[in-house]
């Protein structure tokens, strides 16, 4: 069974984004996982659907590049959850990704040019 | 990626899990919480979540090193196959095991013995110096394993010689270190003063020879021991510097241990003491070498001046040799010798190698087995591929299931490659193992006695190399292209074909039938060499030697130590055969001077008198008493034994063999001619009347023809002739050996205490000069039984194949009405023409091959018809069995099974 490699393509680009996200929604107040999940979908009126199950890997990703960090705690509703929270190093990728991002955005609205009818 | 997170996995999965199930209730809770029923409410958090073990196995990935996790996997699952398939996996490490364990083990030995330099400084310098080839070398006596100068002669080479910047003489002896009863013996070396220094050899404690030591005249100028023996004997104590050793009753102050590692210049022997070679005249007293210009017991080495050839030397002593020779003439030659010995030229060989006996003789031995050893692997490595095309063949199936459900092809080769290699592991360990044990086993072979077989049995990787790669080879080779080529396929056409295999499997089936007839012809060789090898040895050991062996015990005495006088030696004598016949159980005793087999000759130029024939003969000679010839078991055949008639006063008489008759006097009757022996000038005449025939009997060694033997009495050998150091009692006795010793020791005690004493059977001395046939009869007839074993199990397998190909064939055709004969004739007529074609190629390659081992046989041609019948007679029942076990099996399937079982 081979993976198409279409799939492949589409995985890339969430990453990259998912992972931008995942920053911003922690960078005020650590999360874990189900708090992130729900905040990503909540701030982004439910347009952006996170799969919870590839949020996870994700988190792994970035706790393996450095990017966040992690810890136990205890929840709101008094369960034991993992903790993530942003790294200095986290803060500085969050913000050349942002402009990589604005940059991106502008470099498109530019090219479509202004909305026709 | 790192190495601490891969140990870690477990905790991180576990940990993950967790997290999961807390995201999970965390999802239930908000879910009840806007009002679903928690039944609901858990599948919606499910479902929300999307594929948990999908999550697991990404991030399980991300934490493991993926190359590593898979090979633990692969592993696990080869073990386990083995597990299963007990049958396929011992055959397979049994034929590598064998292959690479016989190789290394036999190319060591012969690497020790033939091949390594030695372990001095710059061993290529060093050259050997002896007579030349030489049909008329050498005269005289001839006292040590190497004979090659006269102490004169040494002297004269080493004060003239220009060729070598060092130059030493080196002569091995045994020394007994006791002072009377049973002898107990040291490896001696007699070394001059140059030896360490030449080459380049220091003290490891202590000090070694220098030319200072070495005077003529020295007396007892010291003595050093082997590293080893100092370990052996002195526990490596400093302590034994100072201490005496006691050499053939004579004692000498240790003066110091050479370094580890060096054993002299013999290869396979070692020394343990060494002493000057000035020295010699004081250990062995009357009976002295040095003195002697006709004794010969010295060897020579020297080390190549900077800037000289081997050719260069080789040129420099043959010049030098007239001057040499003629100012070492002996003065007892006769002037026909004299002559002779002035001829003889010196020449130099490369000795960077040392020397070495046991290369001269058992070279060839070696090599031989090196090369069945070889053919072994060979036929093993055949076994091995036909072993795994067969197991690949019926694991296409499962290949193919496996494709189907998404199997990778790298994924499926890395698990076969897994598999391969650790059968190659597991063969390879188990055949090192076999290869220190067929050393030790060798080495333990070749010691006997008397020649004790000094090898390091440290591992040679280099050929366990080399024949570990070769079968790693194989099983890769063997193991994987099935599998690429099935990978390769579509798994649908490969499980269509009903688990039978595809069109390919006919090539493959080709290889195999190749592989098997190369097996039966190469096993065939095998056996017609151990065939001939062990009929060999059965022919010398049950040829008439003309002597009863076995029963004869054989004491030599050495009385040297007592320093009688010539008159008191001669009744010395006359005085231990007589206590012997005495001994209690004792039927017969007599004394000799040459024992049988026992490796001293003594051989003279006679004429008859009256000069009829005329001219001058070579014969054999044996001084001996009466009751000799009846304590050895050869008949007399004419004429009478030596008996009390014949005294030191009475005239000389002797006894002829068969042989003599032939060889001299064309079958005429021998009594009461006489025989004069060539002596030198200022020497007794001696002059002997043949008044007795007795039959042949073997001389020196079993495998030579009978050859003409004289026999004096040694009751007229008084002075000067008489013995000067010991002599050899033959007994015949009906008493057990212990209590023969026993008595034996104590009457030898009561006439002397401090003469030596060694014991041997006759039997024992005659299995040891077999040695060299019984190694090529037992080694070659162990790897032949195995190499026909390994042939069957071959045939086996194929034929098993064949029947499982042709099962349904088979069944259609039991169900329409063959009988079991035909189906055992149809499957058996494909077995015999592959048996047919492997047996006539096998004779082939034997009339070949077996010219190499012509010299090594004894009474039998190498092309010996009778031998190549039986050898192929008894592969074929060895083969028979094992491939109709198949065929029998295909009669009796069941039509109906065979055709459902698709």
């Amino acid at each position: 069974m081979a993976r198409s490699k279409q799939n492949d393509d589409r995985g890339e680009m969430m990453q990259g984004t998912l992972a931008m996200l995942i920053l911003r929604t922690i960078l005020l107040a650590p999360a874990h996982g189900h708090t992130i999940a729900h905040a990503i979908e909540h701030t982004s009126e439910d347009v952006l659907q996170v799969e919870h199950g590839s949020l996870y890997p994700a988190l792994h990703r970035l706790e393996e590049r450095g990017l966040i960090a992690s810890f136990w705690g205890t929840s709101e509703n008094n369960r034991k959850a993992k903790y993530y929270r942003i790294t200095p190093a986290g803060r500085k990728h969050l913000a050349s990704e942002r402009s990589r991002w604005d940059q991106i955005v502008t470099a498109i609205a530019r090219v479509l040019g202004p909305a026709t009818e | 990626m790192g190495w601490l997170r891969y140990l870690r996995r477990p905790q991180r999965d576990r940990d993950f899990a967790l997290e999961i199930e807390a995201h999970l209730q965390h999802e239930i809770d908000d879910n009840i919480a806007r009002g679903m029923h928690p039944q609901e409410a858990a599948w919606a958090a499910h479902r929300k979540f999307g594929n948990v073990t999908t999550a697991k196995e990404i991030t399980h990935r991300m934490n493991t090193i993926g190359f590593l996790e898979t090979l633990g996997q692969d592993f696990r699952y080869a073990l386990r196959l083995i597990r299963l398939e007990p049958g396929f996996f011992s055959v397979a490490i049994l034929c590598l095991a064998l292959g690479i364990g016989a190789n290394t083990a036999i190319f060591h030995l012969l690497d020790a013995v033939r091949l390594r330099t030695l372990p001095v400084a710059n061993p290529r310098e060093l050259v050997e110096v002896q007579i030349g080839p030489n049909q008329h070398c050498c005269s005289g006596n001839f006292s040590s394993r190497r004979s090659n100068f006269t102490y004169a002669l040494w002297d004269q080479l080493r004060t003239h010689q220009q060729a070598f910047s060092g130059v030493f003489a080196w002569a091995a002896y045994r020394f007994n270190t006791t002072t009377g009863g049973e002898v107990r013996y040291v490896e001696g070396l007699y070394a001059s003063g140059d030896f360490f220094r030449t080459l380049g050899v220091v003290p490891a404690l202590g000090r070694v020879f220098s030319p200072e030591d070495d005077r003529p005249g020295c007396g007892s100028p010291g003595a050093v021991l082997s590293y080893s023996y100092w370990q052996r004997e002195y526990g490596g104590q400093a302590s034994a510097i100072g201490r005496k050793i006691l050499l053939n009753g004579k004692p000498f102050e240790i003066i110091g241990v050479s370094q580890a590692g060096f054993f002299g210049v013999e290869v396979g022997r070692s020394f343990d003491v060494a002493i000057p070679v000035c020295a010699e005249p004081l250990v062995n007293g009357e009976d002295a070498h040095t003195p002697k210009r006709h004794h010969w017991w010295l060897a020579v080495i020297g080390r190549l001046k900077p800037g000289w050839s081997l050719t260069q030397a080789r040129a420099h002593v043959r010049t030098i040799s007239p001057g040499l020779f003629e100012a070492t003439l002996p003065p007892r030659y006769t002037p026909e010798t004299a002559k002779e010995y002035l001829a003889y030229k010196l020449t130099a060989d490369p000795a960077e190698s040392g020397v070495s006996d046991l290369r001269e003789d058992y070279q060839d031995p070696l090599y031989i087995l090196l090369a069945i050893a070889a053919l072994v692997l060979v036929i093993a490595c055949a076994n091995l591929a036909n072993l795994m095309l067969a197991r690949a063949t019926a694991r296409e199936r499962e290949l193919a299931v496996r494709l189907a459900i998404g199997a990778s092809r790298p994924r499926l080769i890395r698990q076969m490659l897994a598999e391969s290699l650790l059968l190659a592991a597991i063969g390879a360990a188990c055949g090192a193992l076999l290869a220190q044990f067929l050393s030790s086993y060798l080495v333990h072979f070749l010691t006997t006695n008397d020649t004790p077989l000094y090898v390091d049995l440290g591992t040679d990787w280099r050929m366990f190399g080399f024949t570990s790669a070769l079968a790693v080879l194989t099983c890769l080779l063997f193991g994987l292209m099935p599998a690429i080529r099935a990978t390769r396929t579509n798994p649908g056409k490969l499980m269509k074909a009903s688990g039978r295999g595809l069109t390919d499997a006919r090539e493959r089936f080709g290889l195999r039938r190749i592989l098997v007839v190369a097996q039966v012809g190469l096993s065939l060789v095998l056996l017609v060499g151990a065939l001939l090898f062990v009929r060999s040895l059965h022919k010398l050991l049950t040829l008439d030697a003309g002597f009863q062996e076995s029963g004869v015990l054989v004491t030599e005495i050495n009385y040297s130590t007592l320093k009688y006088s010539p008159q008191r030696r001669y009744e010395l004598q006359r005085e231990i055969v007589r206590r012997f016949r005495l001994l209690p159980g004792v039927e017969q005793a007599g004394a000799t001077t040459d024992v049988p087999i026992g490796g001293d000759r003594w051989n003279d130029r006679f004429q008859f008198v009256g000069a009829n024939p005329s001219g001058k003969f070579l014969s054999n000679f044996n001084g001996i008493t009466p009751g000799y010839f009846r304590t050895i078991g050869t008949p007399l055949l004419a004429g009478r034994d030596f008996d009390e008639r014949d005294t030191p006063n009475s005239p000389k008489v002797a006894i002829v063999n068969q042989s003599f008759i032939k060889q001299f006097l064309n079958g005429a009757d021998p009594i009461g001619k006489s025989i004069r022996i060539e002596t030198g000038p200022g020497e007794p005449e001696a002059v002997y009347q043949v008044v007795g025939i007795t039959k042949d009997a073997k001389y020196l060694r079993l495998r030579d023809p009978f050859s003409p033997t004289v026999f004096t009495s040694l009751d007229q050998m008084a002075e000067p002739e008489v013995q000067t150091s010991g002599t050899n009692i033959l007994s015949r006795s009906q008493v057990a050996l212990t209590a023969q010793l026993a008595a034996i020791k104590r009457e030898m005690a009561a006439i002397s205490p401090s003469m030596a004493l060694k014991f041997y059977t006759l039997h024992s001395a005659i299995a040891d000069s077999l040695l060299r046939e019984r190694l090529m009869a037992t080694l070659s007839g162990f790897f032949g039984f195995l190499a026909a074993l390994l042939a069957s199990i071959g045939l086996y397998g194929v034929m098993a194949y064949i029947v499982a190909r042709r099962r349904s064939e088979i069944g259609i055709r039991i169900a329409l009405g063959a009988d079991r004969a035909n189906v055992l004739k149809l499957i058996g007529s494909e077995c015999g023409k592959l048996l047919l074609t492997g047996l006539l190629l096998g004779i082939g390659f034997s009339l070949a091959a077996s010219q190499a081992i012509t010299k090594l046989l004894y009474g039998l041609s190498p092309t010996d018809p009778a031998t190549i019948a039986l050898s192929v007679l008894l592969l074929a029942l060895v083969a028979l069995p094992a491939s109709l076990i198949p065929a029998i099996r295909a009669s009796r399937l069941d039509p109906m099974q065979a055709l459902r079982d698709e």
